[in-house]
C-alpha cells in the first residue's frame, strides 16, 4: 500500500506537470529547431512569437467568450487557436518579407540573421504589450480536472491523491496529434521530403529543382503553427504574461540544443529532458521516502537536491554539459 | 580634422540633444541621463572589443554586470561580525573543498589518457564535492541568513571605500569570463549566443538565492558614496556661497529678504543634487576616457592587428603561427572585465543593489543594440551607440506620448483607443528600439560611425 502510495505521489507531482511541461517546451524546441535547420540561424524572437500568438489566441477566446460561444466543458481557447494561427502566420510571413528575406537573399552569415531577429524580438514585445498589456492573464475556462485528488482519493482508498487538470490532457493529446502529424509530413509527403533536403543541403536541393521560396514558405506556416498552439498550451496550464514568455525562451533553445539542432525528433525529446530534470532535481523528496523506508530510516531533511529557486539553471547546466561533450546534441543535429 | 568631422559631429549633435533635455526638462534629469549614457558606454566597450575586434558573441554581458555589482556591495560594506563567528568558517571550509575539488578534477584531467572511465571519475568527484559541500555549508548558511534577516542576514563584505570595487569587479567578471571562455569558446558563433546567455542566468541565480552572500533579492541599500552627500552638502557654507553666486542675477530680483532666503534655499536643494550627479560623471568620464585611451592604442597596435586578422580569416592567422584559442580568450576576459567595472559602477552610482533587477532585455540585448548601432569595431562608434540608445530608451516615453497625443488629437480624452494608448506609453521604447535596430542592419549595417581601419 505504501508502495503504492509513493508511486501516486510521484505521478502527481513529477510525472504528470513534467509531460506537460515537457510538450509544452518540445512544441517550442521544434520551432526553433525548424528555424534553425531551414533558415540556418538562431530566433531569438522566440519566446516572444510565442507570446504574440497566445495574444491573438486571448484576444478571440475573449470575443467568443462575449458573444456566448463556448466548449462546455473543453476551454474556449481550442476554438479560437485556429483563427490565431491564421493571423500568427500572416504576421511571420510578413516579417519574413521585410525583414528576414533581405539577409537570406544576400546570403548574410547566419549571427548577421540571429542580430536581425533580436530586432524583430523587440519590435513583437513591444506590440505585445502595447496590444494587451504586461499584466498575468487567465484565460481558462471549462472544467479544470479531469481527476480531482479528493475524487481519487475515495476511489482508491489511498492516502495520496492523483489530481489530473484537464489543460495537461489537452497539453499532451495536442502535442501527440500535432508532432505525429508533422513527423508524417516531414516524412512521407513531398514536400516535407524536399524541405528536408534542403535543410541537409540547399545547393544540392536547389539543383534538383526544390523551390527555396515555397520552402521558406512552409517552415513560417510551420512555425507559426507550432508557436501558437505551444504558445496558447502554455498559457492555458499556467498563465500568459508576456515576461515569462519571453524567459521561456531559454528552456526551450537548452531543449532544441540538448535535443541536437536542426533534429525535429530530438528536440521534440530535447524538451522533455529539459522538463523531467529540472523537475526531478528540485522536487522534496522526505514524503516519497516517508512512504517507501521503514520509519527508523526516515529522512531529516526535504531530500531535495536543488532548491526551486534554481529550475531554470538545472537545464542550462544540462545544456552546459551537452555542449562539452556532444557538441552536435544527444540525437545528433543537424540532419532533419 | 577632416576625416574626423563625422565623429565630431555625431558627438555635438548628441551633447547638444542632452543640452536640450537640461533645458527643456531639468538639469538634474539630463545629468542623470549623462551618467547613465557613460556606463553604458563603458559596458559597449567591453563588448565591442569582444565583437568588433575578435568577433566573439558574448551574450552574457548581464552576468558579468551583476558580478561587478556583487563586487561593489563586497567591497563597501561593513562586515557583520556576528555572521563571521556563527557561520563564517563552514563557508571559508567549503571555500577550501570547493578549491580542494577543482585541484581533484584537474588533477585527474592532466593525469589520465581521455576515457570513459575518466569521465566518470570526474563526475564522481564532483557529485560528492557537491554533496560534501551541501553538508559543511548548510548550517552554515542557515545560521548567517538569520543574524537580523531584516537588516543583514549576510557575510557583508571588506568595509573598504566602493571606488575600488571597481577593479575588483573587473577581476570577478574576468574571473568568470576565464572559466566560460575555458568551457563555451571553442564552439561556433550562434552556440555560444546561447551558451553564454544561459551561463548569465545561472549566475543571476546564484546571485538571487545565495542569501549569504548577496541578501539576495532582499536588496542591498545604502552602498556607501565615493561623492559627497546632498544633505551634508545643503549645510556647508561653500556650497551655499557657490550656489549664490551661480544664481546671484536671479537672487537679485526678488527684494524681499525671506523670499530670497526661500529662494536660495530652493537653488540649494536642486543645486545640490546637480552638484552630486556632476561628481560621479566627473569620475565616470575619467573611466570612460582612460579606457577609450588604452582601447585605441590596443586597436593600432600590432596585437590590435592580430586580432583583426584572427577576426576576419581565422585559418589564415592559424597557419600564420598565431594562437587563436588563446588570443580569443585573453579578448574575452579583457572585455568581460570592462563590463564588469560598469556594473561596479552602476550599483556605484544607485548606491544598491537589486539583483531582481537584473534582465536580459535591459542588461544584454539592449547594450547589443548600443555596439550595433554605434558602429562595431569603432570605440568612438561603441561609445556613441552607448549614449544615443540610452538616450533614445529614457526618451521614448516622452517622444512615445507626444505621438500618441499628436495622432489621436481628434479623439475624445476618454476615448477607449486613447486611454489604451497612453497606458502604453512605457512599451514605445522597446518598438523604437526594435526599429531602430532593424533599420541600422538593413541601410547601414556598419552602424553610425563605421569601423576605419588606417595604417599609421
Amino acid at each position: 500500500m505504501d508502495f503504492l502510495n509513493a508511486i501516486i505521489l510521484l505521478l502527481n507531482y513529477i510525472f504528470v506537470p513534467a509531460l506537460a511541461y515537457g510538450s509544452q517546451l518540445a512544441l517550442g524546441a521544434i520551432f526553433v529547431t525548424l528555424i534553425y535547420g531551414i533558415l540556418r540561424f538562431a530566433n531569438f524572437a522566440t519566446g516572444d512569437m510565442m507570446s504574440f500568438g497566445t495574444m491573438f489566441t486571448i484576444l478571440f477566446t475573449w470575443y467568443f467568450q462575449s458573444v456566448g460561444i463556448g466548449l462546455g466543458l473543453l476551454p474556449t481557447a481550442l476554438l479560437a487557436i485556429p483563427f490565431a494561427v491564421i493571423f500568427m502566420v500572416g504576421y511571420m510571413l510578413l516579417i519574413d518579407k521585410f525583414v528576414f528575406k533581405y539577409y537570406r537573399t544576400n546570403k548574410s552569415p547566419p549571427v548577421q540573421l540571429a542580430m536581425v531577429s533580436i530586432g524583430v524580438m523587440f519590435v513583437t514585445q513591444a506590440v505585445v504589450r502595447i496590444i494587451i498589456g504586461p499584466s498575468d492573464r487567465r484565460f481558462f475556462d471549462g472544467e479544470k480536472f479531469l481527476i480531482r485528488a479528493g475524487e481519487f482519493k475515495d476511489m482508491t482508498g489511498l492516502n495520496e491523491g492523483l489530481a489530473i487538470k484537464s489543460t495537461q490532457v489537452i497539453t499532451i493529446l495536442v502535442t501527440v496529434i500535432l508532432v505525429s502529424t508533422l513527423f508524417w509530413f516531414l516524412n512521407k509527403t513531398k514536400t516535407g521530403k524536399s524541405m528536408r533536403a534542403y535543410s541537409d543541403n540547399e545547393d544540392l536541393a536547389l539543383l534538383s529543382g526544390i523551390d527555396p521560396k515555397k520552402i521558406v514558405m512552409i517552415t513560417w506556416i510551420i512555425a507559426g503553427i507550432l508557436a501558437t498552439i505551444g504558445g496558447a498550451l502554455y498559457g492555458l496550464d499556467k498563465s500568459f504574461k508576456p515576461f515569462t514568455y519571453f524567459n521561456n525562451m531559454l528552456p526551450i533553445f537548452a531543449a532544441a540544443i540538448v535535443g541536437g539542432i536542426g533534429n525535429p525528433f530530438g528536440a521534440f525529446l530535447g524538451g522533455y529532458v529539459i522538463a523531467f530534470s529540472e523537475i526531478l532535481l528540485t522536487y522534496a523528496y522526505k514524503k516519497f521516502f516517508m512512504y517507501v523506508l521503514p520509519e527508523s530510516m526516515e529522512p531529516d531533511g526535504l531530500v531535495q537536491l536543488l532548491s526551486t529557486d534554481y529550475k531554470f539553471a538545472v537545464s542550462f547546466s544540462i545544456l552546459v554539459i551537452v555542449l562539452l561533450y556532444r557538441p552536435s546534441g544527444i540525437f545528433k543535429g543537424k540532419v532533419l | 580634422m577632416r576625416k574626423n568631422l563625422n565623429v565630431i559631429a555625431a558627438y555635438s549633435i548628441m551633447m547638444g540633444l542632452i543640452i536640450l533635455v537640461g533645458i527643456f526638462q531639468s538639469w538634474n534629469i539630463a545629468l542623470s541621463i549623462f551618467n547613465l549614457c557613460l556606463i553604458s558606454a563603458v559596458m559597449t566597450m567591453g563588448a565591442n572589443i569582444q565583437w568588433g575586434y575578435a568577433g566573439l558573441i558574448n551574450f552574457g554581458i548581464m552576468g558579468y554586470t551583476a558580478l561587478g555589482g556583487l563586487a561593489a556591495v563586497l567591497i563597501s560594506v561593513n562586515p557583520v561580525q556576528e555572521a563571521w563567528s556563527v557561520g563564517g568558517l563552514n563557508i571559508l571550509f567549503s571555500l577550501f573543498l570547493i578549491i580542494g575539488m577543482v585541484l581533484a578534477v584537474r588533477y585527474v584531467l592532466n593525469k589520465y589518457e581521455k576515457s570513459k572511465t575518466r569521465t566518470y571519475i570526474i563526475a564522481v568527484i564532483i557529485i560528492l564535492g557537491i554533496i560534501i559541500i551541501r553538508f559543511v555549508s548548510e548550517p552554515g548558511i542557515e545560521a548567517i541568513e538569520e543574524v537580523d534577516p531584516a537588516k543583514t542576514g549576510f557575510l557583508g563584505g571588506f568595509g573598504l571605500p566602493i571606488i575600488f570595487s571597481w577593479i575588483v569587479g573587473a577581476l570577478f567578471a574576468g574571473g568568470l569570463a576565464f572559466v566560460i571562455g575555458k568551457i563555451a569558446l571553442g564552439l561556433r558563433a550562434d552556440y555560444l549566443a546561447i551558451a553564454t546567455l544561459l551561463i548569465s542566468e545561472i549566475v543571476i541565480a546564484i546571485i538571487k538565492h545565495e542569501d549569504w552572500l548577496t541578501r539576495g533579492v532582499k536588496n542591498v541599500i545604502g552602498l556607501k558614496r565615493p561623492a559627497p552627500y546632498e544633505v551634508n552638502l545643503q549645510q556647508t557654507d561653500w556650497f551655499i556661497d557657490l550656489v549664490e553666486k551661480f544664481n546671484s542675477s536671479k537672487l537679485n530680483l526678488i527684494s524681499d529678504f525671506a523670499e530670497r532666503q526661500a529662494a536660495l534655499n530652493q537653488f540649494v536643494i536642486e543645486g545640490s543634487s546637480i552638484f552630486v550627479k556632476l561628481c560621479y560623471s566627473g569620475l565616470f568620464l575619467i573611466v570612460v576616457i582612460a579606457l577609450l585611451i588604452l582601447t585605441q592604442k590596443a586597436l593600432y597596435s600590432p596585437w590590435g592587428r592580430m586580432m583583426r586578422a584572427i577576426r576576419d580569416n581565422e585559418e589564415a592567422a592559424n597557419a600564420m603561427g598565431k594562437n587563436v584559442v588563446k588570443q580569443h580568450l585573453l579578448i574575452f576576459v579583457l572585455g568581460s572585465a570592462i563590463v564588469g567595472i560598469a556594473g561596479a559602477m552602476l550599483v556605484t552610482q544607485d548606491g544598491l543593489f537589486t539583483p531582481g533587477s537584473y534582465r536580459p532585455m535591459r542588461y544584454t540585448f539592449l547594450i547589443w543594440v548600443m555596439v550595433i548601432v554605434g558602429g562595431s569595431g569603432n570605440n568612438f562608434g561603441a561609445i556613441l551607440g552607448g549614449f544615443v540608445v540610452w538616450f533614445l530608451w529614457i526618451e521614448a516615453a516622452p517622444i512615445g506620448l507626444y505621438l500618441v497625443n499628436l495622432t489621436t488629437a481628434g479623439l475624445d480624452d476618454s476615448h477607449f483607443l486613447k486611454v489604451h494608448l497612453i497606458e502604453s506609453v512605457p512599451y514605445f521604447r522597446f518598438l523604437m528600439m526594435g526599429i531602430g535596430l532593424l533599420l541600422i542592419m538593413r541601410y547601414r549595417p556598419k552602424g553610425i560611425l563605421p569601423e576605419k581601419i588606417e595604417i599609421k
